[in-house]
């Protein structure tokens, strides 16, 4: 499968849309398949996990690109297989021209300075053995960074993200969960990156500390031109902090689209789906609203549907089109184009629809 | 007036540990009037969870309960195990968060419907029991439920297993139903399936519900009155319109400020800084003056009882209430976010990277 190239153009920003210029990262025809192994003594391969399946995206400088989808969606597959951590199946990941998925660990050694990640439990990603200024510098030893000075760059991290300096010799099990998130985004910047794969950074914390957080991370962004991939299933979260929004479904992108357009006039089945199942914080706009639902629970990966995936869940399919109609959505794959409403869809009969 | 079918009065739940009493719950008292929904709201560690386990009398038997649960005019505090079990399923039903432990994984849904109902109703055939199953399980919207009557719990995906447990709870048409974050564990549009049959069990069996999460649209769409928790106590109570259009406790007014919505656009969130008091060494005066903007030193003092705030039934346990009338989380809390000074010191700094790769 290979995007043409109008669908290319289709996934970079409209204009007057966060982001500018070149492209840091190009996603394209991004594939990951994890083996399913029987069970017994021989372990056969008896099929694939169809994690990833041809996703394109570009993330631009400046740019907060939200990945959304539900569990089992691909969507932190994504971001560790962007980064290197898993190895792709298929597909290219390109980081200022440079295409990473070919390179050997110790040619991408260098590069990971500048792509830097904050994953989502702040209680498993902390070395609990060492000191919190031991894990904002290690990053900097790492790379043989840590020179004179750093034990003040490091103080100054610990500022910089709303931690007190003096507590940098406290071990991680002393902070309360915000508090370590802010210690992940202490390391995450050590190393002064231009990147940050954001792997749902706030999910684990209640929310009235989640907002600072928000609040943080938003600051960094605009003084220091960062670029974000912000995974998040919170789409409240996403409409927030998100130029661009792309909806994953069972592997596939779905839908892609600036912030607000794609909350205000989402066209996939699905993104309706999803914006109309948050229930809003306002008890008279949340009773008065009219929902679309989805039946039925996601299918599984290793045996995705044919066709469109959504098909087996989605209402239009099944309450409004016709026998022939439907046709389409079982024996071909619905392309991520533009069908009209402006942005990248991947539904044969997307129509935008106002829900909010 | 309708008359209570639940009245909390006076409730508090102390855990003796190691390190010291951990109160979980100082003195939570509502009244459940009949088919009414009360959410209960609060963040990690606020009591909300231990409040309604105290009511079903499952908590272990090191926990000091004190305080009087009343249903139907009798009280439940202190009476047998065996006394109580009457009451559970067929007075009270429970809904529990995660789905996979409150099931048995060595039974079929069916069997353990079958025995809900075989529990209260002694005259009850087992073939009517998987009969009334069946019914059961269409009705929270289980598909082919003649089929799925005989699944285990494993071979269900966590919506459907939520659904089977909404199906126990509404089997022996209960007065109240207690639902702990019934759809915390789930992903939003399974979230929405779920609650649409919780819906479907209260028009059933015209139960009043307390449901308790930390999800404020959940709330906003599924109940009629709100209570505020905070370090074991109930802060604010009102109206579902009262709590989210007039806040009248500083907390609750943080709260929803911290709420990023999907129907606007906001510029800044404003978060509440630092985070709740250990239950182990709570502070004299109110427990949520060390984050709150509006902290003065009679905070220290006494800690502020309920009192009326405003519309009819409102209560906020805050001294300085009637400062928050008209106001918003924007005026009220500081959008607080990255340290400014540090930030321009490290954007200023030349960076250190130069992207040359290693010299191979």
């Amino acid at each position: 499968m290979s995007a043409p190239a109008q669908v290319a153009d289709a996934l970079s920003p409209l204009p007057g849309h966060g982001g500018t210029g070149e492209p840091v990262l190009q996603v394209r025809d991004l594939v990951k398949h994890f083996p399913v192994m029987s069970h017994g003594v021989v372990r056969r391969r008896v099929g694939d996990v169809h994690a990833v399946c041809g996703v394109s995206f570009d993330l631009h400088e400046n740019e907060t690109l939200g990945l959304v989808g539900e569990s089992g969606s691909g969507k932190t597959t994504i971001s560790r297989t962007v980064l290197g951590l898993e190895s792709a199946t298929s597909g290219q990941v390109r980081y200022r021209g440079r295409e990473l998925t070919e390179l050997s660990r110790r040619r991408m050694r260098p590069l990971r300075r500048e792509l830097q990640i904050v994953f989502q439990d702040p209680y498993a990603s902390l070395d609990p053995r060492i000191s919190v200024h031991e894990i904002v510098a290690e990053p900097l030893r790492i790379h043989g960074r840590y020179g004179p000075g750093a034990d003040d760059e490091v103080r100054e991290l610990l500022r910089l993200v709303g931690l007190n300096p003096e507590h940098g010799n406290r071990y991680a099990h002393e902070f309360s969960g915000g508090q370590r998130q802010r210690i992940g985004i202490a390391r995450a910047l050590a190393l002064r990156p231009r990147v940050v794969v954001l792997d749902e950074p706030v999910s684990a914390l209640d929310v009235s500390i989640q907002a600072g957080i928000l609040n943080l991370l938003m600051d960094l962004q605009s003084e220091l031109g960062l670029s974000f991939l912000f995974v998040a299933h919170d789409l409240s979260v996403m409409r927030h902090v998100a130029d661009r929004v792309a909806v994953m479904y069972l592997g596939r992108l779905v839908e892609i689209a600036p912030a607000r357009q794609l909350f205000a006039r989402p066209a996939h089945p699905y993104t309706q789906a999803l914006v109309s199942a948050i229930p809003l914080p306002d008890p008279r706009k949340e009773r008065a609203r009219t929902r679309i639902t989805v039946q039925g629970d996601v299918p599984s990966p290793v045996r995705p549907p044919s066709g469109c995936r959504f098909r087996t869940r989605c209402p239009k399919f099944a309450g409004q089109l016709t026998v022939s109609e439907r046709a389409a959505c079982v024996e071909e794959v619905p392309a991520l184009v533009d069908r009209g409403g402006g942005n990248p869809v991947a539904c044969h009969y997307a129509e935008s629809v106002e829900l909010l | 007036m309708t008359e209570s079918v639940l009245e909390v009065d006076g409730l508090t739940v102390e855990f003796p540990t190691e390190d010291g009493t951990v109160r979980a719950v100082r003195g939570v008292g509502y009244r459940l009037e009949r088919g009414e929904a009360l959410g209960i709201v609060g963040e990690s560690g606020s009591g909300k969870s231990v409040t309604a386990l105290a009511v079903m009398g499952l908590l272990p038997a090191t926990a000091r309960v004190r305080g009087s649960v009343r249903f139907e005019g009798e009280e439940l505090l202190g009476l047998s195990d065996a006394r109580l079990s009457d009451v559970r399923g067929k007075g009270i039903a429970m809904i529990f968060q995660d789905p996979m432990t409150s099931l048995n994984p060595v039974h079929p849904v069916g069997y353990q419907i079958a025995e809900t109902l075989l529990r209260h109703n002694p005259d009850l055939k087992a073939r009517g029991a998987r009969a009334r199953a069946v019914d059961l399980l269409g009705t929270v919207g289980i598909p082919s439920p003649e089929r799925r009557v005989d699944a285990y719990p494993h071979e269900m995906s966590g919506g459907m297993r939520q659904r089977v447990v909404i199906a126990i709870a509404m089997a022996n048409d209960p007065d109240v139903i207690i639902a702990d974050e019934p759809t915390t564990a789930l992903d939003v549009t399974v979230q929405a399936q779920v609650l649409d049959a919780l819906e479907t069990a209260r028009a059933e069996t015209g139960a009043a519900l307390v449901l308790i999460t930390h999800d404020l649209g959940v709330v906003a769409g599924h109940t009629d009155r709100v209570a505020v928790m905070y370090a074991g106590r109930m802060v604010e109570t009102g109206s579902v319109e009262d709590i989210f259009y007039t806040p009248r406790m500083p907390y609750t007014l943080g709260l929803l400020g911290s709420l990023p919505r999907l129907d606007r656009e906001e510029a800044r969130l404003t978060p509440i800084t630092g985070s709740p008091p250990s239950l182990l060494h709570l502070p004299p005066g109110c427990p949520f003056a060390p984050r709150c903007p509006l902290r003065r030193d009679a905070c220290d003092g006494a800690e502020p009882p309920l009192r009326p705030a405003g519309g009819d039934g409102h209560l906020s346990a805050c001294h300085f209430s009637e400062e928050l009338v008209g106001t918003g989380a924007g005026e009220v809390f500081e959008a607080a976010g990255a340290d400014s000074a540090a930030l321009a010191r490290f954007a200023e700094a030349a960076p250190v990277n130069t992207p040359e790769e290693d010299a191979v």
